[in-house]
C-alpha cells in the first residue's frame, strides 16, 4: 500500500497554504464552487490530492485552473481554511514546474512588456483623447524609469523564467 | 459641501484606463464634484493581478505591490482603488506586509535594489467604500440633479467584499452596501437568484478557458434578465469587461454602467463625456 507523501505538504506551506492540513473533507467548498457546478474541477478532491501528496494529479491538470478565486469556499469552510491561498499556492508550484497555459503566458508576458495585465493601443489612445484624457495614463507607461524598476523587481523574483 | 474633505491617491491599475477610460474618467469627475480630492498616482504599474500573477509568482505579485504601495507611503496618502482585482491584490499585499515584519524585511531587501524602501503604513481602499463609509448617503443624495428611475442589477463581485475575514466591510453572503448607493440615486435594485456569483473573468479563468468564464456570465445574465433588471451596475472594471464585452453574442443585451458612471448620469453629466457610447454592449438611456 503506498503511504501519502508528506513532503508535498511542506513545499505548499513554503508558498503559504500549510492550512491545507486543517482540511478535514467536508465538501462545503465543492457545494460552494460556481465552477465546480460548470467544470470538472472539485476543490475537496484537489484538497485530498494536495493533503496525500498526490502532486502530479493536483498541479498537472486543468482543474487547477478553473478556479476564479470568488472566495465562496473560503468563506464558507467551516475549518476556516484559506482554499484560495491554497489554490495560489499550487498554482505557484505548477508553474514553477512547468505547468503553464499559452493563454497564461501571454498575461504574463503582457506585465513584462507593459508593465500592465493589457496592452496599450491606438483605439485607446484615441477613447482617451475624445474623453479628455492623457492618451498615456501617468504610470509605468509614461515614465521609462519606472517601468526599468518594475523591470529589475521581475528579473530578481525570477519572473522573467516564465516570460518570453 | 460633502462631508468628507478626504484626499486619496488615485490608482488606475489596467482595465480602466486601457479598456474602459469610461470609468477612469466618470470616477475622477463625480468624485470631484463630491469634494473628494483624487491626486495623480505616478508611475504605478498593475497592482499586480491576484488571480493571475499572484498564481504565478507569489514573491513577485508580493514585491511590485509592494513597490506601488511604498509610492503612494511616499505622498503620504491612502490609496483609492476602482477595480475589485486591484483592491483584492493591494489590500492583501499591503494586509501581509503591514503585519508581518519578517516578510516586509524581505521585500525591501528587493525594493533597495531600485532605491525604494516601504514602510509597512499605506492603507487601502475601495472607491464604494469611500463613497459609502467617507461621502455619505446624504452627501451622495444631496448632489443628484437628475433622479433615475431605473431598475438595476447590482453586481459586487467577489474580491470587493472578500476574504471578508480581513476586509469586514459588509456581509458577504446577503450584502447591502452597493444597494444602497445604487439607490441614492432614486433608482431601485431588484433582487435575484444568486447575487454573489463569481463573473467568471477571475482566476485567469478569462484567459485560459473563455468558454467556463461565458458558462459564469450566462447563469448571471439570465438571473439578471428574470429579474427584470435594464442595467448592470458593477464596482470592478473586470466585471465590468466579462458582462459588456463577454455578453456579444449571447442573445442579451443588459447594458453594463460602473457605479462611477450611474453617478455621473444621476448627477446631469453628459453621457457621452462619462464613456458610455464605448461599451460593447449598447448602453440606451
Amino acid at each position: 500500500m503506498a503511504s501519502p507523501n508528506t513532503e508535498f505538504m511542506d513545499e505548499i506551506a513554503a508558498y503559504g497554504g500549510g492550512e491545507v492540513k486543517m482540511c478535514f473533507q467536508c465538501g462545503t467548498c465543492t457545494a460552494s464552487c460556481p465552477s465546480g457546478k460548470l467544470t470538472s474541477y472539485r476543490t475537496r478532491k484537489l484538497m485530498r490530492q494536495a493533503q496525500l501528496g498526490l502532486k502530479e494529479e493536483a498541479i498537472g491538470g486543468e482543474d487547477l485552473w478553473q478556479c476564479t478565486t470568488c472566495y465562496a469556499c473560503q468563506e464558507r469552510c467551516p475549518r476556516g481554511v484559506p482554499v484560495v491561498d491554497i489554490v495560489i499556492a499550487l498554482r505557484n508550484i505548477a508553474v514553477a514546474e512547468g505547468h503553464m497555459f499559452e493563454a497564461h503566458k501571454k498575461t504574463a508576458d503582457a506585465l513584462s512588456k507593459y508593465g500592465h495585465a493589457v496592452s496599450i493601443n491606438d483605439k485607446v489612445k484615441k477613447d482617451r483623447k475624445d474623453l479628455g484624457l492623457p492618451e498615456i495614463p501617468p504610470t509605468v507607461l509614461a515614465n521609462p524609469k519606472a517601468k526599468q524598476d518594475l523591470d529589475k523587481i521581475l528579473t530578481i523574483t525570477g519572473f522573467d523564467k516564465i516570460t518570453g | 459641501m460633502a462631508k468628507s474633505n478626504k484626499k486619496y491617491a488615485f490608482f488606475l491599475g489596467c482595465i480602466a484606463p486601457l479598456r474602459y477610460p469610461g470609468i477612469e474618467k466618470s470616477t475622477r469627475v463625480v468624485f470631484e464634484a463630491l469634494g473628494v480630492e483624487l491626486v495623480e498616482f505616478e508611475d504605478a504599474s498593475c497592482c499586480p493581478a491576484p488571480g493571475v500573477i499572484r498564481a504565478f509568482n507569489k514573491k513577485t505579485w508580493l514585491a511590485a505591490a509592494a513597490r506601488n504601495l511604498a509610492i503612494a507611503e511616499k505622498m503620504g496618502l491612502e490609496i483609492l482603488t476602482i477595480c475589485n482585482g486591484c483592491y483584492g491584490s493591494l489590500y492583501d499585499a499591503a494586509h501581509e506586509l503591514n503585519n508581518d515584519k519578517k516578510l516586509l524585511a524581505e521585500v525591501n531587501e528587493i525594493l533597495a535594489e531600485i532605491g525604494m524602501e516601504y514602510k509597512g503604513t499605506t492603507n487601502v481602499k475601495h472607491f464604494a467604500e469611500v463613497l459609502y463609509k467617507e461621502v455619505g448617503i446624504e452627501a451622495i443624495k444631496a448632489k443628484i440633479t437628475k433622479p433615475l428611475d431605473y431598475k438595476i442589477a447590482t453586481f459586487y463581485g467577489c474580491h470587493f467584499l472578500k476574504p471578508s475575514k480581513i476586509k469586514d466591510l459588509d456581509d458577504p453572503e446577503n450584502p447591502h452596501m452597493l444597494d444602497d448607493l445604487v439607490e441614492a440615486t432614486g433608482a431601485k435594485s431588484v433582487p435575484r437568484k444568486q447575487k454573489t456569483m463569481c463573473c467568471g473573468a477571475g482566476g485567469g479563468v478569462r484567459a485560459g478557458f473563455p468558454e467556463t468564464a461565458t458558462k459564469f456570465t450566462l447563469t448571471n445574465l439570465e438571473n439578471m434578465k428574470v429579474s427584470g433588471a435594464e442595467f448592470i451596475v458593477d464596482v470592478c472594471p473586470f466585471c465590468h469587461l466579462q458582462f459588456d464585452a463577454g455578453q456579444k453574442g449571447t442573445g442579451y443585451a443588459i447594458p453594463v454602467l460602473h457605479l462611477s458612471q450611474l453617478y455621473g448620469l444621476a448627477m446631469g453629466m453628459d453621457a457621452k463625456a462619462l464613456g458610455v457610447a464605448n461599451h460593447v454592449t449598447p448602453v440606451k438611456l
